[in-house]
């Protein structure tokens, strides 16, 4: 019997371009590139130099204060730049792919034969470990911290977000054998919704639980406060789904094989569809053609949690979308905050959107559609945050600088993600992920 | 593009920083951004955004006082007519005359109200350099319909300023403020200036307007019916006349029903909390019903309810979300205690007739308190995992 947990906070935001559950055929083209950055916490050390030829599979770069933790090149090739910015802070590792790509062999491994260590130790070699997060502070985990359970959510549920089902059609394997292996390492939690309990309620060496709700229930942070509460000086590891596939099929086929499908969706793309691509590949492989107007906001990720991009950055690592919405900084809307707008969307009923039918799909531009404020509004995060957290108060910790009260209100149990419909929501439009964010990184410089 | 935001654009750049008309700045950029969504974009975090900002959380507050609001201005004339002629109304009074009385009444106190709050909160904003909040668009109007019609304006202004200054700006501006500052400037009036905000002679308006109302003699004065209890335990109350509104009273607060429409527009577009507003009046309820039934009140738990600024003090004034407790646990006690306290003060303090502003003014002191007790036990709940 699978463990049933009902969230009642929450929202889901339905935006216009939900991607079609049918695959698009793209050019990967030759220029790849990996960016420290999408590796949350890690600083980089480049271990390859300009013309080195790498194989998919060979690390590209380690992280500085944990060396055996490798960054796996996506594809064999040449390595054409390392490209720096200010400071000589690494920006992107770019790799000129072979026509073919050439795998590095791990060798194939019998998971059912493999202890936690050896599989530690076979993720540490195929530069696949960075992939693991872990909370507190949200970040890629290191190999010396001894995780009190693993969680994987098996469901997205963000704005405009991939189905993850429609991913793992065919790798069906690789994402049982992923579990398996982290389930070696520590207890493995699975979350997944209603809808998936078809597929993936016969998942074995994992303990089960739905998680029937609105967004953000498929934040793995929501899970593990319902599940396993991290208290301080415990350490959860958590993985996306993709990354479980990518480690599954480490242990089938021996290779790093980081193909993925990621949905091209949005109110301004003409097709959104799924494409197989690549970690690192660039964004414009998937955008080219695809785009109807021109002042447009492409992101990569979703839209409350991903990253502003164009089409020369690279898919990033734990990406599952691309989305595109218009900009709209040239909208010159008149008297907004009085007129009916019966076109906007708000979890506010201020407007009337709570009136119509739950299924429509709203246009959202990139605005802010409002002055940054101090709180005026009393319970507007704790409505959409589904934890057993004071969300207002512990923003407001973090705005002070109260490290002790953060710890109190449970800092080490959020992250930024975990916010993000928050911050959707909030009429005083404070930019919440970024206060957590920079709460979570002071907090872990403190305690390093 | 709009050729309003084209002329906007064309002469923002005497407004910005080296500009001619720099000194005025917060005020362009406030009026750009009433007359046009602001179109910032997002730079991090969410891209996308709710349509909601607390200018329209705000405009949906003045909304639901017009109710009141008009009553309130009817109320004026029409008490000038019942006073000017001994208790009836004059056979030629004209309902139309009587509003327009009231409005002319009730204009210059409101523009009183919005002119020196407002020039104080554009200063400040353009001292601090700071965007201009739109808080005080709610207390310009609150505090008009919170005080006698014979205030004179030259007090109002001073209660105006007090309230922008000491209750609102030192402490860092809309969203800030630990008292409510409608209340704080009806404080003010009341504890600086106690005879033009209590007594029998402030409550109906004397003198003519431009020729509407009646004139009425300076010795001829109207009690609130809460001050008539006071003074006679016997007074029997007119709850239908209460209900309507049709009493002597603050300005704007008399009409219960209007006050309720504004209340079920407020639920209905969840601007104020419901259970605030359930707690406030269930709180005062049983502690009138109490009292009651104790033989300590003549007065009804109904008649404690629909009298007085019990009603509006309860939907308009405890609901403010900066001032009241901000958990949803903290909300119900906070609720129950003004209700408690306003009853007990109107009932055990004879000095005080109406005890809600000092109930709301009360329990905003302690709403930190009370939230911080409901924060701890989050606290303590996180603390004791740790322990097992």
């Amino acid at each position: 019997m699978v463990n049933v947990i009902k969230l009642r906070k929450g929202l889901d935001i339905k935006l216009r371009g939900t991607a079609e559950l049918k695959d698009v055929a793209v050019q990967r083209g030759n220029d790849f590139a990996l960016c420290p950055d999408d590796y949350q916490g890690v600083t980089p050390k480049v271990v390859v130099k300009e013309g080195d030829k790498v194989l998919a599979g060979d690390a590209l770069f380690v992280n500085k204060q944990y060396p055996e933790v490798k960054f796996a090149s996506p594809v064999s090739g040449t390595v054409s730049a390392v490209e720096r910015g200010d400071r000589r802070k690494v920006l992107a590792i770019k790799v000129n792919a072979d026509a073919e790509i050439q795998y590095k062999d791990f060798g194939k491994k019998d998971i059912k034969s493999l202890s936690g260590d050896q599989v530690k130790e076979a993720l540490l070699e195929a530069g696949l470990f960075g992939y693991i997060n872990q909370l507190p502070y949200a970040v890629s985990t290191n190999p010396q911290t001894n995780p009190k359970a693993i969680f994987i959510s098996a469901f997205r549920d963000m704005p405009l977000a991939a189905s993850f089902l429609y991913e793992l059609a065919g790798n069906e394997e690789a994402f049982q054998t992923g579990i398996t292996a982290l389930s070696k390492i520590q207890k493995t939690y699975v979350g997944i919704n209603p809808q998936q309990t078809d597929k993936l309620g016969s998942l074995r060496n994992c303990e089960l639980t739905v998680f029937d709700g609105k967004c953000p229930a498929s934040n793995v942070g929501v899970q593990i406060n319902h599940l396993a509460p991290v208290n301080k000086g415990e350490v959860v590891w958590t993985v996306s789904p993709t990354a479980v596939i990518f480690i599954g099929r480490l242990f089938l086929t021996g290779k790093v094989d980081l193909r993925h499908k990621v949905a091209l969706a949005g109110e301004e793309v003409k097709n959104p569809a799924y494409s197989e691509v690549l970690v690192g590949q660039k964004v414009g492989t998937l955008t080219e053609g695809r785009i109807k107007g021109d002042n447009v906001r492409i992101i990569n990720g979703n839209p409350l949690t991903g990253n502003k991009a164009c089409p020369k950055c690279y898919i990033g690592p734990q990406i599952s979308e691309v989305t595109v919405i218009p900009e709209g900084d040239h909208a010159d809307e008149m008297l907004g905050w009085i007129l009916p707008r019966p076109n906007q969307f708000s979890f506010s009923r201020t407007y009337f959107s709570w009136l119509m039918p739950k299924n429509k799909e709203y246009k959202c531009d990139t605005r802010i559609k409002g002055g940054e404020r101090h709180m005026i509004m009393s319970g507007e995060y704790d409505k959409v945050l589904p934890m057993d957290i004071y969300g207002e108060y512990l923003i407001k910790a973090i705005i002070t600088g109260d490290i002790d009260r953060q710890e109190a209100l449970g800092i080490y149990e959020i992250s930024p993600e975990d916010f993000a419909v928050a911050e959707f929501v909030d009429s005083s439009k404070l930019e919440l992920q970024k206060i957590v964010r920079e709460g979570l990184d002071i907090l872990r410089k403190e305690n390093a | 593009m709009n050729p309003l935001k084209k002329y906007l654009d064309s002469i923002k750049p005497n407004f910005e920083k080296g500009g001619k008309l720099q000194a005025f700045g917060s005020v362009f950029e406030g009026f750009e951004s009433f007359l046009f969504v602001p179109n910032t974009t997002s730079k991090s975090g969410a891209h996308i955004h709710d349509a909601v900002d607390s200018k329209r959380i705000i405009s949906f507050v003045i909304i639901a006082l017009v109710p009141a609001l008009l009553f309130g201005m009817y109320n004026i004339g029409y008490q000038n007519a019942l006073l000017a002629n001994g208790g009836t109304l004059p056979a030629d009074a004209c309902h139309l005359s009587m509003f327009l009385y009231g409005f002319l009444q009730m204009l210059p106190k409101i523009l009183v109200s919005y002119i020196v709050g407002l020039a104080i909160e554009f200063a400040w904003a353009q001292w601090k350099h700071e965007e201009i909040q739109e808080g005080y668009l709610a207390t310009g109007i609150l505090i008009p319909m919170v005080i006698p019609v014979n205030c004179p304006l030259w007090c109002l202004a001073l209660a105006c300023a007090f309230s922008v200054i000491f209750c609102k700006e030192i402490f860092g501006g809309t969203g800030m403020n630990f008292v409510n500052p409608a209340l704080a400037a009806r404080a003010f009036l009341f504890f600086s200036y106690p005879t033009v905000m209590s007594g029998d002679n402030c409550w109906v308006a004397k003198d003519q307007v431009f020729g509407l109302g009646y004139q009425v003699a300076d010795a001829t004065t109207a009690a609130t019916p809460l001050g008539l209890v006071v003074q006679d335990p016997n007074y029997s109350i007119d709850t239908m006349n209460a209900v309507i509104g049709l009493i002597p009273g603050s300005m704007g607060e008399t009409s219960f029903i209007a006050i309720i429409l504004g209340a079920l527009f407020l639920l209905f577009t969840g601007v104020a909390s419901w259970r605030i507003m359930l707690s406030v009046f269930a709180g005062g309820a049983l502690t009138a019903w109490m009292f009651y039934s104790l033989d300590m009140s003549p007065m009804t738990w109904y008649d404690q309810i629909v009298l007085g600024g019990f009603a509006f003090g309860a939907v308009f004034m405890a609901t403010d979300p900066v001032t009241a407790a901000r958990t949803e646990c903290g909300k119900w006690i906070y609720g129950l205690l003004i209700g408690f306290v306003a009853v007990v003060v109107r009932v055990m303090n004879p000095g005080y007739p109406e005890g809600m502003m000092l109930a709301i003014l009360l329990m905003n002191v302690c709403a930190p308190l009370i939230d911080w007790c409901v924060v701890q036990r989050n606290i303590s709940r996180r603390a004791n995992r740790l322990k097992k």
